[in-house]
């Protein structure tokens, strides 16, 4: 646990730099983070198999090691 | 010195036959086939798997408890050697592929995505044997979410004067806690009483099914230590830890992590160098807590009476790791590669303790949770919807037009041209070199071949083998030349003194 405090206590630059630079452009970021994630569940939705309940149901496997 | 982690990845592929015969035997039979004499068309799918010295049944611990199944050897059943010095087999009802031996995480992250692209090439093979819409759909996870489990284990090579009971202790924390980067998460829960509600999404795929501590089991009343002794090499010399608690990946970064940060740990054990701190109190119950809480929190109890996180307890090896470097070097899993395996781990230890959701494009479940949670609050769907288990289930879909994985960005590591090229060569760096070359360049003239050996008919009598006791021998290094200047089997066998 001792090891672990000075983990945290060796890395302070590094949190406080991002910490500085984040702040001005969060809401940037996350809108374009968002806008990025509706892209993918967008792309995903298409390609999603139709009938789930069915598909679920039908994926039974034979155990292995 | 730690010898050389000489290592590979072994996984055995969901299978689900759409259209056509739905025994999984039968189906992976003709998807292997379909390879064999499709994608390869030529001779080499007349070539046996030799069986002759596989002993599954053989305990690292000395002994084989009577109350267990060793498991069994299945000889009528598809098996084939390829060029890249891979073994592609039905195993359980299940595809299966072993890649060839390699000396780093790197090449191992290579050869996996080799063996990716090469049941991605069967299936297409098979779809066109199969005709009209008759497909095999194959799978890179480990679990049907029913209950039935198949596995992606590892193997490394270990000197055989390391104590294997100092083996046990000092992995143990490893694979219990190396899942919160190398799981590849899971919709719901398959422990007998657990329900969807109670644990929506965990960790990893393999969790629920690890009963015991020790065993030898791999089947039923899974061990976290498999101490299966089949060192497929010098047995005086050397082990082969065979490790079945992990998940298969598709993402390379976890892969990577998952052999990288193993093999440097298990070359520390071997030099002493790791030490008995972090052993458990409970561990078949603290890989379930892990894996149960995406949140990281939990902590587990350790045997010293504290209690631990999974990150804590990643800190602390990845500390002794760090040191280890330092004081011994890490040439046992080659330099280069250990010493950027360490900047990754600590790189992906910082970014889980900040924000798992800042490893979306590197590790499998987090990236998984993203597009369940995303696709949950988009449509509304409750704990236990299908939908949700639909997703998981379609994130390890090989087939390109459905797979998931391959849409949410993903880091790679390795060239794509470069894992077609290993499809068909071997690495260079092992005796899959003479393994694959021979294939290559002398099908006709050989009738069996396994890790160990190899045997020519050169068509006077009688058959002969060539043992490859030695995983480090038969490299490129040391067999190139030799198998460049032979025009046949017998020139080669004669260069070499046999």
């Amino acid at each position: 646990m001792a090891e672990r405090t000075q983990k945290n206590k060796q890395s302070p630059d590094r949190d406080k730099t991002e910490a500085v630079e984040d702040a001005p452009a969060t809401s940037q970021a996350g809108e374009k983070l968002k806008a990025e994630l509706d892209d993918l569940l967008d792309e995903i939705d298409e390609v999603l198999e139709t009938n789930a309940e069915e598909f679920v149901k039908s994926y039974v496997q034979k155990g292995g090691q | 010195m730690a010898i050389a982690k000489v290592c590979g990845i072994e996984t055995e592929y969901g299978i689900l036959p759409r259209g056509t015969d739905p025994n999984p035997i039968t189906a992976s039979s003709l998807l292997i086939n379909a390879y064999l004499s499709g994608a390869l068309g030529r001779r080499i799918s007349d070539i046996g798997w030799d069986f002759l010295g596989e002993q599954p049944g053989n305990d690292a611990r000395g002994f084989v408890p009577d109350d267990v199944f060793a498991p069994e050897v299945e000889v009528h059943l598809v098996n084939a050697v390829l060029t890249n010095g891979a073994r592609y087999y039905v195993d359980h009802a299940h595809p299966e592929i072993s890649i060839p031996e390699v000396t780093h995480a790197l090449d191992a992250v290579l050869w996996d995505r080799a063996a990716e692209e090469i049941v991605r090439s069967s299936m297409q093979q098979a779809r066109r044997l199969l005709g009209g819409d008759a497909e095999l759909v194959i799978y890179k996870n480990n679990s049907d979410g029913k209950g039935n489990s198949y596995g992606c284990h590892e193997n490394y090579l270990m000197d055989r004067s390391t104590p294997f009971a100092r083996i046990v202790h000092q992995i143990t924390p490893h694979f219990v806690t190396r899942q919160i980067f190398c799981g590849s998460g899971k919709v719901g829960c398959e422990i007998p009483g657990r329900n969807d509600a109670e644990v929506p999404f965990q960790l990893s795929q393999r969790a629920d099914f690890f009963e015991e501590e020790v065993g030898l089991e791999t089947t039923l009343k899974r061990p976290i230590i498999n101490t299966r002794d089949e060192p497929h090499c010098d047995p005086e010399k050397y082990r082969r830890l065979h490790v079945i608690v992990g998940d298969a990946n598709m993402s390379e970064v976890a892969t990577y992590l998952k052999v990288g940060t193993t093999a440097i740990l298990l070359a520390m054990i071997e030099d002493d160098a790791l030490g008995d701190e972090w052993r458990l109190a409970h561990p078949v119950q603290a890989i379930r807590t892990i894996s149960h809480d995406p949140t990281l929190r939990a902590q587990v109890p350790m045997a010293s009476g504290i209690t631990m996180s999974a990150l804590e307890i990643q800190w602390a090896l990845l500390e002794r790791a760090q040191k280890y470097e330092q004081s011994h070097g890490l040439a046992a899993v080659d330099e280069e590669v250990g010493h950027n395996v360490l900047a990754r781990w600590e790189a992906t230890l910082t970014g889980l303790e900040a924000d798992p959701m800042s490893l979306a494009h590197q590790i499998d479940w987090v990236a998984k949770l993203r597009v369940v949670t995303g696709l949950a609050e988009r449509h509304g769907l409750a704990k236990g919807d299908a939908r949700l288990k639909a997703i998981d289930l379609q994130y390890h879909d090989l087939r390109p037009e459905k797979c998931l994985a391959d849409r949410v960005g993903l880091e790679r590591l390795v060239d794509p041209d470069d894992v077609i090229s290993a499809m068909t060569t071997p690495p260079t760096t092992t005796r899959a070199y003479f393994r694959g070359r021979c294939l290559e360049k002398y099908p006709d003239e050989i009738v069996a071949a396994n890790w160990d050996s190899l045997v020519f008919d050169i068509g006077r009598d009688p058959l002969r083998r060539v043992p490859m006791m030695e995983p480090l021998r038969g490299t490129a290094e040391h067999v190139a030349s030799v198998i460049d200047q032979s025009a046949t089997a017998t020139e080669l066998l004669d260069r070499l003194g046999r």
